[in-house]
C-alpha cells in the first residue's frame, strides 16, 4: 500500500507505522499464491460501508427523523432499536426474491447490480487517512466524479426491466436529474481541484493540513468558495435522488419509483447503494473543501491540538465525521422540505446552478492566479 | 298553498321566482307547491325540461346558477320514476326552489341539463345507475357507482338483487 | 349486455365477450400511454382510480373511476327507521362523522317541527367544530405528504390525537360517534370537557402558527401548488362545488352564514377568501389557505360556544326525542357546512312510517370531484397529484 512522508508526525506516526506495517504485511500474505491478502484489504472499505450503512445510516434515517417528527423511532429491538437494522437486514435475506413474469429478466436482475458497483467503485479513490487509500490514483478526483455515471444504466435496467410503466416514470425522471446535475457537480468540484493545483485526492488532503486547523481548509482559503461548496452540496442531492430531489423515487406519486418491483436483497442492494452514495459524496466534499482527514482543531499556543488530534488513525475519525456531518444534513433537509416538481428539478440546475457554477469557477480562477 | 297563513320569506321568494317562470311557460308547468320545507314545481312537459332549465339559468330575474342535489325518485304507485332538482341563485338574488320531472317506468326517458349544469352530468349518471332513467343527450351515461355490468337498477322498490356477479354469491 | 356506444370525448364501448369477460374499451391515440392511477395508490386518497392519457408527462385526460367503495348508503335509508341511519351517516365521511350527522339531524329535524334545547345546539356546534378542526389537519397533512413533506404529516396527527380524545370522551367512540341524534344527543358531555377543551384550544393556538410557518410558507410549497389547477368563479358555481373549494375561487359562500342553522347567527366568525395576494385565486394553494385559516375560526367558534353555552342544571339531552321519530308527509332539502363543502340530506317522508322513503345524500366530494376530468387536462403528473389533494375527497363520501 502507500507510504506517506509525513514526518512531523509523532506518536501517532508509530500507530501509523503500525498500520502500514500491517497493510505491507497483508499484502505479502498470499498462502499457495493466492492474493488473499489483497483481497481482504480491499474489502475493508466495503465492510465499513456495510458497517455504517446498518448502523449510522439506515438506523440513523430512522431515529433522526422520528425525533423531528415527535415521535420515537425504532425501540423495540436491542436498547433503543440499535439491532433494528440487523433484523431488517435479516428479515430481508430470507424473503422469497419475486420476479415479475412479464419482467426482462436479464434487465431486472443487472440493474441492482450495476446499481450498487457504480456507487462503491467510487470508495477505491477515497482517502480515508494518510496512510489509507485504496487506490492512489492521480486523477482520483475525475474518476470519482466519472464513476458515478455507472448508476445511470443500473437506474435504467431496473425500470425499464420492472415492465411496469410507474417504474419507467421513475427511472426515466431519475436519469434526466442525475446526468443534468452531474455538470454543476462536476464544475464546482474543479473549483477546489483548481485552489488545489492536483485531482490527485491524497494530495488535495495533504494541502489542507497545517497547524492552524481548519483555517487551512479550502473552504477558508478562499472568499468565494463558499459558493462551490454550496453549489456541490446541492448538485450532490440531486446526485443520489435525495429530497428535495427525490422524484423518482417519489413516494406518494410513484410508489417507489424504480425500484417498486423489486423485493429481497435486491432490494437490499439497491437500498445500501443509496445509502453508500450519499457516504460517498459526504466524503467527497468534506475532502475537497473541508479537509478530509486533517484536524480542525489549531495549535493554540501551549495546546498542540492539531498535532494531538492528526494522524493516520485520527484521520479516519475525521473524516468519517465530517461525512456523517453532511450525512446528517442530508437526512435534516430530506424530512424538512417537500419535493421539487420535475421541471423545476430541471430549471433549478440548467439555469441556477450552472450559471453561478460557471461564475464561481472565473472567480476561483482569478482569485488563484492573480492573488496567491 | 293554504289561504290565510302567512309565508316566511324563504317561501316568498320561490313564490316570486315560481311567477316569472310560470309568465313565461305557462300551463307547461304545474301550480306552485308552497308548502315551508321544499317549495316546488313540476314540469308537465317533459321534453320542454331543457329549454326551462336555460330559462332558469340565463334570464336575469331568476339567474338560477346552482345546482344543489338532483335526485332520482321512484313513484310505484304511478308507476313513474323522476328527478327532483334543488336550484339557487347563489350569491345573486338568493332565490332557491326544487324542480320535479317525471317519465313513465318502462324506457321513461327526460332530456339532460348537464349541458346547462355540469353538477347534473354525475347526477344523471347516477340516478341512471339506480333507477334506470335515460338522459337523452347525455354526453356519457354509463353506470358510475355499480360495475358497468351490473344488471338491474338497485334503488327502484321492486329490485331484486341479482344472484352472482362473475360466480360471486350475491345476496348474503 | 348492450353496447353502449356514446360519442364524445373519449368514446367507451362496453361489450360482455363472454361469461366472465367485460370489456371496456377506450379509442387511444398512438402516442400516449394509457396509465391507470389505479384503486391502490399512495395519493388517490382512498380507492379511487384515475385512468390517466398521458403523453410524455403531460396529461391529456384524467377520467375517475368510482364505486369502488359504494356501501349502498340510500337504499339502507330506505329499510330501516330514521335514528337507526344516523350510524351510517358517520360512515360516508369518516373524517368528518359529526358534521354528516348534523346536516341529517338538521334535515329531519325540519319536518319533525321539534324545539332543540339550547345546550344541546351549543354542544353540538362544539363537536363539529372540533370535527372539523381534525378533518382539516388531516387535509393538511395528507396534502404535504403528497407533495413530498413528511414532517407537517405528523405533527398534525399529533394535535389531531388530542381532538380525537377529546371526541371519545364525550360520545365514546374516537372516529365513528354516533352522538348527534335526531332532536338531541345521545349523551350529554361530562363534567370538565369544557374545561379541557379550553386547555386544547390555548394549547393549539401556537401550534397552528408552526405549522403555517412549516408548510404553507415553506417556498417549495408555494412553488408547487401556486398556479396550478385553477377554476374560475362562476364555473366552479356552475359545476356545483361548494366549501373551501368554492371559497378558494374567490366566491364567499359559507351555508354557516348564507343558510344559517342551529346557533351559527349568533357566533362572530369571519369566512376566509384568499384574495390573490398570496397565491392566485383559484388555485391549488388558494383552497389550501383556505383550510389553513379555517381552522383559526372553528378555534374562535369553540371558545365563543364555551362562554355562551347554558348550564347542565336538569338537563337531559334526550329530552326533546319523540319517541317515535314519524316526520309529516312531505319532503325536505336540509344541508349543512361539511369540512368539504355542502353535504345536503333530501329525504321524503310519507308521514306514516317511521322509514324514509326515499332519502338521498348529496355530498360535497361527489360534486366536488365531478371537475376532476376538465380540471386535469394539460397538467404534468405531479401538478395531477397536487390537484387531487387540494379537492380533499373522502371516498366513503363520494360512492356513499
Amino acid at each position: 500500500m502507500n507510504l506517506t512522508a509525513l514526518s512531523h508526525f509523532s506518536i501517532p506516526f508509530l500507530m501509523g507505522n503500525s498500520l502500514n506495517a500491517w497493510s505491507e504485511a497483508l499484502v505479502g500474505f498470499a498462502p499457495m499464491g493466492l492474493p488473499l491478502g489483497l483481497v481482504i484489504l480491499a474489502a475493508i472499505p466495503l465492510v465499513f460501508i456495510a458497517v455504517y450503512a446498518l448502523t449510522y445510516g439506515v438506523y440513523g434515517e430512522r431515529k433522526i427523523s422520528a425525533f423531528m417528527q415527535d415521535r420515537l423511532g425504532p425501540m423495540e429491538v436491542g436498547k433503543w432499536g440499535i439491532l433494528q437494522t440487523l433484523a431488517d437486514i435479516l428479515k430481508l435475506l430470507q424473503k422469497e426474491d419475486i420476479v415479475t413474469s412479464s419482467a426482462d429478466k436479464f434487465l431486472f436482475v443487472i440493474g441492482p447490480g450495476v446499481l450498487f458497483v457504480g456507487s462503491f467503485l467510487a470508495y477505491a479513490v477515497l482517502p480515508f487517512s494518510s496512510a489509507f487509500i485504496g487506490a492512489n490514483l492521480n486523477v482520483g478526483l475525475f474518476f470519482a466524479i466519472g464513476i458515478v455515471s455507472i448508476e445511470v444504466v443500473g437506474i435504467l435496467a431496473a425500470g425499464w426491466g420492472s415492465n411496469n410503466k410507474w417504474s419507467l416514470y421513475g427511472s426515466v425522471r431519475s436519469v434526466a436529474q442525475i446526468v443534468s446535475y452531474e455538470i454543476p457537480a462536476a464544475i464546482a468540484l474543479l473549483c477546489g481541484a483548481m485552489m488545489a493545483g492536483t485531482l490527485d485526492m491524497q494530495k488535495i488532503n495533504i494541502l489542507q493540513s497545517g497547524s492552524w486547523g481548519f483555517a487551512h481548509f479550502f473552504l477558508f482559503q478562499s472568499p468565494i468558495a463558499w459558493l462551490p461548496f454550496l453549489i456541490y452540496f446541492i448538485a450532490s442531492l440531486a446526485e443520489v435522488n435525495r429530497a428535495p430531489f427525490d422524484i423518482p423515487e417519489a413516494e406518494s406519486e410513484l410508489v417507489a419509483g424504480y425500484f417498486t418491483e423489486y423485493s429481497g436483497m435486491k432490494f437490499a442492494f439497491i437500498f445500501l447503494a443509496e445509502y453508500a452514495s450519499m457516504f460517498m459524496v459526504s466524503a467527497i466534499i468534506s475532502i475537497v473543501f473541508l479537509g478530509g482527514w486533517n484536524s480542525p482543531l489549531p495549535n493554540i499556543g501551549y495546546f498542540s491540538l492539531n498535532d494531538m488530534t492528526n494522524g493516520p488513525v485520527w484521520g479516519v475519525f475525521w473524516i468519517i465525521t465530517k461525512g456523517f456531518f453532511f450525512i446528517f444534513v442530508q437526512m435534516w433537509l430530506r424530512w424538512t422540505l417537500p419535493r421539487l416538481r420535475v421541471d423545476q428539478l430541471m430549471y433549478l440546475c440548467w439555469k441556477v446552478l450552472t450559471p453561478f457554477a460557471f461564475v464561481s469557477f472565473v472567480l476561483t480562477a482569478i482569485w488563484e492566479i492573480y492573488v496567491r | 298553498m293554504v289561504d290565510g297563513t302567512v309565508l316566511s320569506r324563504s317561501v316568498q321568494k320561490s313564490s316570486a321566482a315560481y311567477a316569472v317562470i310560470h309568465e313565461r311557460f305557462g300551463d307547461v308547468v304545474s301550480s306552485f307547491d308552497g308548502n315551508e320545507t321544499m317549495p316546488f314545481f313540476e314540469v308537465l312537459d317533459t321534453s320542454l325540461w331543457q329549454e326551462i332549465a336555460l330559462f332558469m339559468r340565463d334570464d336575469a330575474k331568476l339567474q338560477f346558477n346552482y345546482m344543489a342535489c338532483l335526485s332520482g325518485v321512484d313513484y310505484p304507485a304511478d308507476d313513474k320514476l323522476g328527478i327532483v332538482c334543488n336550484l339557487e341563485s347563489l350569491g345573486i338574488l338568493g332565490y332557491r326552489i326544487a324542480v320535479k320531472v317525471n317519465c313513465s317506468r318502462n324506457g321513461g326517458a327526460i332530456p339532460t341539463v348537464s349541458c346547462v349544469w355540469h353538477t347534473a352530468n354525475w347526477h344523471e349518471r347516477e340516478a341512471y345507475d339506480m333507477f334506470g332513467i335515460t338522459f337523452t343527450g347525455h354526453p356519457d351515461l354509463r353506470r358510475i357507482l355499480c360495475p358497468e355490468d351490473w344488471v338491474g337498477f338497485p334503488l327502484r322498490k321492486d329490485y331484486k338483487v341479482q344472484e352472482t356477479y362473475h360466480g360471486i354469491r350475491v345476496p348474503y | 349486455m348492450q353496447e353502449l356506444d356514446i360519442a364524445g370525448l373519449g368514446s367507451v364501448r362496453v361489450t360482455r365477450k363472454s361469461d366472465n369477460v367485460v370489456v371496456l374499451e377506450k379509442d387511444l391515440a398512438t402516442e400516449q400511454m394509457l396509465l391507470a392511477m389505479g384503486p391502490q395508490h399512495p395519493s388517490t386518497h382512498g380507492v379511487l382510480k384515475l385512468e390517466c392519457l398521458t403523453d410524455g408527462e403531460v396529461i391529456t385526460e384524467a377520467e375517475p373511476y368510482l364505486g369502488y367503495l359504494h356501501r349502498c348508503f340510500e337504499k339502507y335509508c330506505e329499510n330501516i327507521d330514521y335514528p337507526a341511519i344516523v350510524p351510517y351517516t358517520d360512515r360516508m365521511d369518516y373524517l368528518s362523522g359529526m358534521n354528516s350527522e348534523f346536516a341529517y339531524a338538521i334535515a329531519v329535524e325540519k319536518l319533525l317541527d321539534v324545539e332543540i334545547p339550547r345546550r344541546v345546539e351549543f354542544i353540538r356546534v362544539i363537536v363539529a367544530e372540533l370535527n372539523r378542526i381534525a378533518s382539516h389537519l388531516v387535509a393538511i397533512g395528507t396534502y404535504g405528504i403528497d407533495l413530498g413533506a413528511f414532517t407537517p404529516f405528523l405533527f398534525c396527527f399529533r394535535d389531531r390525537e388530542h381532538i380525537l380524545s377529546l371526541l371519545e370522551w364525550a360520545s365514546g367512540a374516537r372516529m365513528l360517534y354516533n352522538y348527534i341524534w335526531i332532536g338531541g344527543l345521545s349523551q350529554d358531555i361530562p363534567a370538565d370537557f369544557n374545561k379541557r377543551v379550553k386547555e386544547f384550544v390555548d394549547y393549539f393556538k401556537p401550534q397552528v402558527v408552526e405549522l403555517y410557518k412549516l408548510l404553507t410558507e415553506n417556498e417549495i410549497f408555494v412553488k408547487r401548488t401556486k398556479g396550478i389547477g385553477i377554476m374560475p368563479a362562476d364555473v366552479a358555481i356552475n359545476y356545483g362545488w361548494s366549501g373551501p373549494m368554492l371559497r378558494g375561487s374567490g366566491v364567499k359562500w359559507d351555508i354557516r352564514r348564507n343558510d344559517p342553522y342551529s346557533v351559527y347567527p349568533e357566533l362572530d366568525f369571519i369566512v376566509p377568501v384568499p384574495d390573490g395576494r398570496f397565491s392566485d385565486v383559484g388555485d391549488c394553494l388558494s383552497r389550501h389557505l383556505v383550510r389553513a385559516l379555517e381552522i383559526d375560526e372553528s378555534l374562535k367558534i369553540i371558545e365563543q360556544c364555551i362562554d355562551k353555552m347554558p348550564g347542565s342544571q336538569g338537563f337531559n339531552p334526550k329530552a326533546a326525542i319523540p319517541k317515535r321519530i314519524r316526520p309529516k308527509a312531505g319532503e325536505v332539502y336540509g344541508r349543512a357546512e361539511n369540512p368539504r363543502g355542502e353535504l345536503g340530506f333530501y329525504i321524503q317522508s310519507d308521514g306514516k312510517s317511521t322509514k324514509p322513503l326515499r332519502c338521498k345524500a348529496r355530498s360535497s366530494c361527489f360534486v366536488n370531484l365531478s371537475a376532476m376530468k376538465d380540471l386535469s387536462k394539460g397538467q404534468l403528473l405531479p401538478d395531477l397529484v397536487a390537484i387531487i389533494g387540494s379537492i380533499d375527497i373522502v371516498l366513503g363520501e363520494v360512492d356513499r
